[in-house]
């Protein structure tokens, strides 16, 4: 029971990040109808680039902010220098041209900082606190829930509650209509792509810190682990991406408890391929679901 | 008439629309794809003798690589369909080989038989990964497939170090293979040897996927990539079209990875990565996507282009451990920005603009004449 305890804390605190990752690419397949199969290679970029500073300074916290901002800005800059001249008629093209950034972001920090593993500091210890003499939580796992917690309902707010969220909805869905109103759609866009790779920036600051270290692959599996949990919810639908990263977090968790570790990919590439042939637009798609 | 052609924009014409003049005079398509495959392997034959080993060696594995390309380019070009999982396949095929071979050492069996017979069983076992990933696939569409086929190459080298009982780990297998018959001569070198086996291999297989391009399955392949819905009216099966496509695909992939095992002599998970997948997809897009020419050019830049990073970082005078950096990753990086480029400037790759360039001076000739 002790162990069901936290294994279940363990996979919510994974799945808390992959809801993060997971609601990062469903804000770009909303804005621009593109999965992003860069967004592991953008984050991993960021969280270098955090290293290199909180090396320089020895402050995490700086280094943190300067993930996010790292993100933020590679995302817009993505956007205006790559994704915006792609030819969107086919969708195999951006998906192309996004694995092209995949190759090019991972060679050049494998130029900069060589293929080794970097260990990764946490900013709280990780050894879980007890409860009436079941260990539960870790400082660490609260301050996961915490970050993300704040990000997810800043989204939220952002989108429901504040203009700019309402201008992006709107280019988002009916762009020539949007244009004429006067919303920038171009602008939108890259915000759209900013807001997405800083949450992604932030998911790989919280997760590498759990996992073997700093390296140019870290997120590859994470990636794979997040696009699953945005099919789990429904590429369209950022409540079904947390969901979904929590149910992924919780599976792979288990599987790695009881089965073994080294099964969790395997896990992954299973309940992909059982929600997609048996659920394609994913558990909380709309009725009017677009083909997948 | 071939001037007012080239005077349009060059949009993407339907495949195969430059070559109709030459079907109309030459008549059989399997006539001249035979004589073109025999020219190739005469070439081939000479070549073999005229260079020294390392280039041999180096253009068997351009043959092993150009296999799974070939492949690749008929699912992705030809078809639509976006497969991310082909360096998996040919993980597949490369692994039942290295089984096979070993099977056949250690029952002290030996014959030159025996290693088509492995490379047909890798085929086959490729034939089966390649259905069941292949039914799944015709149901997807888009970044669905490019999710599911990450995936899966992803997985597939995670589950060689998880069954480590079976595939040895990170180490991998080793493959024996045979030395050249003692009818070639006692000197024979080897690394020729292993160019006629590679090279027999694909031109066997590119002989049949051209055929099969130019067959009604060929078209019909195009047309479920072109439009779904008319391709479903004019009364193709889809679903069966895909699968069949990526059967194919899977087939030639696993040839290719059977080949690399043989030619490497060991199989290991480290050599079936991820990014080799993307450097097949990369290699497609550049050559240029749909066009078997293209495969040729995309096979040739995977063998090149890292052979080329090497003596450049070789030229400049770097500490050993930056030049090691930079040899790993510069052919990465180069290709990353070539594969971006290609996508947004020039989607028909390299073959497309050589024969835009093609189509260009044949269009000046008879303007100049008149």
């Amino acid at each position: 029971m002790d162990r069901f305890v936290f294994l279940t804390i363990d996979g919510l605190s994974r799945g808390a990040v992959y809801a993060a990752f997971a609601l990062a690419l469903v804000l770009i397949w909303r804005a621009a109808r593109v999965v992003n199969f860069a967004q592991g290679a953008m984050a991993v970029a960021a969280a270098y680039v955090a290293y290199t500073v909180s090396a320089e300074t020895g402050s995490y916290w700086l280094g943190f902010v300067v993930a996010i901002v790292a993100g933020l800005l590679l995302g817009a800059l993505v956007d205006r220098a790559v994704m915006r001249f792609v030819d969107h008629t086919s969708p195999l093209n951006p998906v192309i041209v996004a694995l092209g950034l995949v190759l090019l972001i991972q060679a050049v920090l494998g130029m900069v900082y060589g293929s080794e593993f970097r260990p990764a500091e946490a900013p709280f210890s990780r050894s879980a606190l007890s409860v009436g003499g079941v260990a539960v939580l870790s400082p660490y796992d609260l301050f996961v829930f915490a970050a993300i917690g704040v990000v997810v309902s800043g989204l939220a707010w952002m989108f429901a509650r504040t203009p700019v969220g309402l201008r992006m909805r709107a280019a988002a869905f009916a762009p020539e209509v949007s244009r004429l109103l006067g919303v920038n759609v171009g602008g939108m866009l890259t915000l759209g792509w900013a807001l997405a790779s800083g949450v992604g920036a932030l998911a790989a600051m919280l997760v590498i810190p759990t996992e073997l270290g700093l390296h140019p692959h870290a997120m590859d599996l994470v990636f794979v682990s997040a696009f699953t949990a945005a099919v789990v919810g429904g590429l369209d639908s950022p409540p079904g991406a947390v969901v979904g990263g929590l149910v992924v977090g919780l599976l792979l968790s288990y599987v790695s408890g009881y089965a073994g570790s080294d099964l969790t990919p395997l896990a992954v590439l299973v309940l992909l391929l059982a929600v997609l042939l048996v659920r394609p637009g994913g558990l909380f798609a709309p009725v009017a679901a677009r083909r997948v | 008439m071939s001037a007012t052609r080239a005077a349009l924009p060059p949009t993407r014409e339907p495949d195969g629309v430059g070559e109709r003049p030459v079907d109309r005079r030459r008549g059989s398509t399997l006539l001249r794809h035979l004589t073109f495959t025999l020219a190739a392997a005469l070439l081939l034959v000479g070549v073999s003798y005229a260079v020294e080993p390392f280039r041999n060696f180096q253009l068997a594995t351009v043959a092993a690589y150009l296999c799974a390309t070939a492949g690749l380019t008929v699912l992705t070009g030809l078809n639509g369909q976006l497969s991310l999982g082909h360096g998996a396949l040919m993980a597949t095929g490369a692994y039942t080989v290295a089984f096979c071979q070993n099977a056949f050492a250690d029952r002290g069996m030996t014959g030159g038989w025996l290693l088509p017979l492995s490379l047909g069983a890798a085929i086959l076992s490729t034939v089966v990964v390649g259905a069941v990933v292949g039914v799944a696939a015709a149901r997807l569409r888009g970044p669905y497939l490019a999710g599911v086929t990450l995936a899966v190459a992803i997985v597939v080298p995670a589950l060689a170090v998880t069954f480590d009982g079976v595939f040895n780990g990170e180490q991998g297998l080793s493959v024996p293979v045979e030395p050249p018959p003692a009818s070639l001569g006692l000197y024979f070198p080897y690394e020729r040897w292993q160019l006629w086996l590679a090279g027999a291999a694909t031109l066997l297989a590119m002989l049949l996927l051209a055929n099969l391009i130019r067959s009604r399955f060929g078209r019909t392949f195009r047309a479920v990539r072109d439009d779904e819905v008319a391709a479903r009216l004019a009364g193709i099966h889809v679903a069966r079209t895909q699968v069949l496509a990526f059967v194919v695909s899977a087939a030639t992939a696993g040839l290719g990875g059977a080949l690399l095992a043989v030619l490497a002599q060991s199989v290991s998970p480290g050599a079936f990565s991820l990014t080799l997948s993307l450097f097949l997809l990369m290699a497609v897009v550049i050559g240029g996507l749909g066009r078997l020419a293209g495969a040729v050019w995309g096979a040739v830049l995977l063998v090149a282009l890292p052979d080329l990073t090497h003596s450049v970082t070789e030229l400049l005078t770097l500490s050993p451990a930056v030049a090691q950096r930079l040899e790993g990753n510069l052919p990465l990086a180069i290709f990353g920005v070539t594969l971006i480029v290609v996508m947004i400037a020039a989607p028909g790759g390299v073959q497309g603009l050589l024969s835009r360039l093609g189509r260009a001076l044949l269009a000046r000739l008879p303007a100049r004449r008149s």
